[in-house]
Order: structure tokens, then C-alpha cells, then sequence
């Protein structure tokens, strides 16, 4: 890995490292290039710090060690120009899904929310459920809310924390196959974190495969199937192979020995 | 295909929830007539329901007037822990040092006995003052307890996300805690309502005792001392009124500002 921030990321992870207070090493000198425009996936078991790198990207927590480069945004704006989406829906109840959508722009006393909040809605097909209060959704359409208070800023990076793993396997190719279009039409950048080989062979272009706690990069895998990717995809042989591929990567990388400490 | 029934079962729940409670009192009362008039019962002793409600229209005049005093101050006390709860919540929110200076005596204040310190109170202060002091006393803490509570339950994912807008503290104070704390507040309140009144009627006794004051506790007392026992009953039961209804008020209240949201307050088939 190169040490110097290559100018055409659109962010980068510098041999960052994380220990808890408690004494626990969530990460172990991680490297991680996000490219503008890439689907990239970090695939590990549950505990490798995935969802740690990504909280670190988003600035809600500090790296103990290494640094977080911007290399395109100033870094004043940078930390506004982020979507993020957490495992769970995280919609505040008391009020409806239009003022959940808007929420991120109320924060910022942005005027004249209100188209922006519309358009945030029909990308996910909300439209119709705007003065809807959250209780009254199913966990796909809450997860969409989520998805659409993401957008609704226009932010180009989008973190994603294992959105889907709480819903129905239906709901999640669903969600899976509307992230891939809003994705390709919106061309933003997305870091994906999941423990599904599956999941992550689906959308990305490219999957970070993490070693077990302390979490370090073992290996990265491109998909090079072509997008628009659909249920064609999903029935065949090279969705397979490539399943094996990463299945295989994700095994070795438990076996691997953490890299020794000085 | 079961909706219909199970609506008509619940609307049976609710009305059984009502006539119960009713239908009791009234087998209660009329137990109550019975036995003092077969039993000839003096009314010192025990006075008939029946005698308690004559007395109620007679004197209404003047239990009317103690009835509004007791009411204001109940009222008064009420809204100052409101104000006083929800207020030393927050700004122990906002700075740990103030909660670790104010907690204790906070603590202090809601474990002392308010029968105990209504007669100090009343040397100290005007006696409308007492009394109001009082009521505030008992019935702040709830609603602080509960308000601490409701703003430390918000969830960690969506301080997160305010976190991630850049949010100012006052934005995470009034857009996600203060609206999180609202169901534990109105649990405080709920309870707050009640004790404002037995704030209040603790201190009216005292003051009583010391030979003023115009409330319905006083009215007990007074009616105690001239063995009028109709009238005792008379003004205790204007008390209970008064309790219900502040309870019945706080309820529809709450009810009215969760029922979106809420899950103490959804009501089920919706």
C-alpha cells in the first residue's frame, strides 16, 4: 500500500488503528482507498472493526492512531458531504417520514427543505407516505426513509453499515436491486459494510476483505460483472465463482495469523 | 376476516373498564345506606352517603370557596414542578457539575417527610407561600426523576446521526431529547399531579392547626374539631374529585400528544 494519499480518492483510511478504552483492538494499522464513483464493500465476521473503519470515515469516532485523508474535499466542508446509514432504520418516532427525511437539513438551516425532501422520497418510493409516522412502516419501507434521509443532503460518499441484515431475505434483494439503480444514477460513492459474501458479491465493484479483530485489510476482490446487475446475476455461473472467490478469501482470512506487535 | 369481532371485543373491554369500577361504588353505597340506617348509626359516627350529598348541595357555598383555594394552590404547585423538574432536568443535562452539586439536596428534599417541614415552613413564610412551597416540594421530584431518565434513554444511533449534521447542543436538545424525554415526562407529571394536591392538603392541615387558612383541608380539619362528620365526608370526597380529575387531565393530555407515535399510547387494530 502506498503511504501518500493518491489525489484521486475520495477518501482515504491511513494506517488507522483503534483501541477501546477497554483495551480491546478494534484496528490494526488499516489501509483503505474509496475511489469517486466505486461500490466498494468491506466483508468480514461480525467484530473485525468494519463497522468501526466506517464510523472513523464518518468522523463519530477518532482513529487512536493513523490519519483520515480527504484528499478532493476541504476539509471544512467534509464532514457534511457524508450519507450514512445505520443498521437500524434510526427514524425519530415522533415525527413523520417527511420530517424524518428533512431532518439533516433542518440541522443545517437549509431553506426551502421541501422539494428537496420530495425528490428524496420518490427515489425511494416514498412519495405517498410523506405525513406518515415511522411505527406505521414495515422494516423495508423504514430502511428506505433511512436511505432517503441519506440522500436528501446530496452528499457524494454514502456509508452504509449493514443496512439490510435486519430485514426478510425478499425485502433485501428488493433493496439491494433499488441501492444498485440509485447508485448508477446518482453516481455516488458508496463503502458498504456487511458480513454476507452474497450480499456484498451482489453490489459491489470492488469487496475489502478484513481479517478477525484486530481488523486489517487480508485481501480485495473486483467484480468485474457489468451493472445494471439483476436476478440474471444473481442465477449464474460467474455470480457463483465470484461467491466462491470471496467465501474462500473470507476463510483464509480467519486463519490468518495477526500481524505481529511490537 | 376477524377484524369486525375483535373491534366489537374490545369495545366491550372498554366499556366494562368503565361500568366495573361504577357499579361497585354504587353497591358500595348503597351497602354503606343500608347498614348505617338499619343499624341506626348516629351520624357523628358514620353518617349515610345520603346525608354526605345533602350536606355537599347545603353547604356548597361555602365548601365551593375552599374547593377554588385548594384548587389554585394545587394548580400553582403543580405547574411550578413542572417548571422547577423539567428545568433542574435539563440544566443538569447540560452541565454535569450543577448535577452533582443540586442531586443530593434534590434527594434530600423529596425523602423528608412534607408533614415535617409544612409547620417550619410556615414560620418561615407567608402562609399562601407555605402552602405553595409545600406542594412543590412533593411533586417536583417526579417529574425531574423522570425527565433525567427520559433525555439519558435517547438513542445512541440517532445522537450519532446529529452528531454527523453538525448539530449545536440546543438542536440535540430540543429536536431529539426533549422530544425522546416526553413519554417519561408525562409519567413524571402524572404522578406530580396527585402529589401537588397531597402537597397541598399536608400544608392547609398545618396551617390549620396553627389557625388559619380556607382550603377544603382545612374545612376537614375545622369540621374534625366541631364534630360535623357529614361535612368531614363532604369536603373528602370534593378531594378525591379533585384528584381524579387532575388525573383524568394529565391522561388525555398525554394521550393526545403520543397517540401518533408512542407505543403506551397506539391503540392496538391501528
Amino acid at each position: 500500500m502506498s503511504t501518500t494519499a493518491a489525489t484521486d480518492c475520495a477518501v482515504s483510511l491511513r494506517a488507522v488503528g483503534k483501541r477501546y478504552a477497554n483495551g480491546v483492538v478494534a484496528l490494526d494499522r488499516l489501509d483503505l482507498d474509496v475511489r469517486p464513483g466505486e461500490f466498494v464493500s468491506l466483508l468480514g465476521p461480525s467484530g473485525c472493526g468494519k463497522s468501526t473503519a466506517l464510523r472513523i470515515i464518518a468522523g463519530l469516532s477518532e482513529p487512536t492512531s493513523g490519519a483520515v485523508v480527504w484528499p478532493r474535499a476541504d476539509a471544512s466542508r467534509s464532514e457534511r458531504e457524508i450519507g450514512f446509514v445505520f443498521q437500524e432504520p434510526t427514524l425519530m418516532p415522533w415525527t413523520t417520514v417527511a420530517g424524518n427525511v428533512r431532518l439533516p437539513l433542518d440541522l443545517q438551516r437549509i431553506e426551502a427543505a421541501a422539494p428537496r425532501v420530495m425528490a428524496a422520497l420518490a427515489r425511494v418510493g416514498l412519495t405517498d407516505f410523506a405525513d406518515v409516522y415511522p411505527r406505521e412502516l414495515s422494516g423495508g419501507m423504514k430502511m428506505r426513509v433511512s436511505i432517503a434521509r441519506a440522500l436528501v443532503t446530496e452528499s457524494m460518499l454514502l456509508l452504509m453499515d449493514e443496512p439490510f441484515a435486519a430485514l426478510d431475505e425478499i425485502t433485501r434483494f428488493k433493496l439491494n436491486d433499488d441501492l444498485l439503480s440509485l447508485w448508477q444514477s446518482l453516481r455516488k460513492t458508496v463503502v458498504f459494510v456487511t458480513h454476507s459474501v452474497f450480499e456484498s458479491v451482489y453490489l459491489s465493484s470492488r469487496i475489502v476483505v478484513m481479517t478477525p479483530r484486530p481488523g486489517r485489510v487480508f485481501t480485495e476482490l473486483r467484480i468485474d460483472a457489468p451493472y445494471p446487475r439483476d436476478q440474471r446475476f444473481r442465477t449464474s455461473a460467474e455470480y457463483g465463482a465470484f461467491c466462491r472467490q470471496a467465501s474462500e478469501a473470507l476463510a483464509a482470512a480467519a486463519e490468518a495469523k495477526p500481524a505481529a506487535r511490537p | 376476516m376477524s377484524e369486525e369481532p375483535i373491534r366489537a371485543q374490545d369495545r366491550a373491554e372498554d366499556v366494562l373498564r368503565l361500568a366495573l369500577p361504577i357499579v361497585l361504588l354504587g353497591l358500595g353505597v348503597v351497602a354503606w345506606e343500608l347498614v348505617v340506617r338499619l343499624k341506626g348509626i348516629p351520624p357523628y359516627v358514620l353518617p349515610a352517603p345520603s346525608l354526605v350529598f345533602a350536606t355537599l348541595v347545603s353547604d356548597w357555598s361555602l365548601l365551593s370557596e375552599s374547593l377554588a383555594v385548594t384548587l389554585v394552590t394545587t394548580l400553582e404547585g403543580f405547574v411550578l414542578a413542572l417548571i422547577g423538574g423539567v428545568g433542574l432536568a435539563l440544566l443538569f443535562n447540560l452541565s454535569r457539575l450543577v448535577e452533582y452539586s443540586l442531586y443530593p439536596y434534590a434527594v434530600v428534599l423529596q425523602v423528608t417527610p412534607v408533614v415535617a417541614i409544612a409547620p417550619l415552613l410556615l414560620i418561615y413564610l407567608p402562609q399562601q407561600a407555605a402552602v405553595l412551597a409545600c406542594a412543590w416540594i412533593v411533586a417536583f421530584f417526579p417529574v425531574l426523576a423522570n425527565t433525567t431518565l427520559g433525555l439519558n434513554s435517547v438513542d445512541h444511533n440517532l445522537v450519532d446521526l446529529f452528531r454527523l449534521y453538525g448539530a449545536s447542543r440546543t438542536q440535540v436538545l430540543w429536536r431529539l431529547k426533549l422530544p425522546s424525554a416526553l413519554p417519561y415526562i408525562f409519567g413524571g407529571l402524572k404522578i406530580a399531579g396527585g402529589l401537588s394536591l397531597i402537597g397541598a392538603v399536608v400544608a392547609e392541615i398545618a396551617a390549620g392547626a396553627a389557625g388559619a387558612g380556607s382550603g377544603l383541608a382545612y374545612r376537614i380539619s375545622e369540621s374534625g374539631y366541631r364534630l360535623n362528620i357529614p361535612r368531614m365526608f363532604a369536603a373528602l370526597v370534593l378531594l378525591s374529585v379533585v384528584g381524579i380529575l387532575i388525573y383524568f387531565a394529565l391522561s388525555l393530555l398525554s394521550h393526545l400528544l403520543l397517540r401518533r407515535w408512542h407505543e403506551s399510547a397506539v391503540s392496538r387494530e391501528a
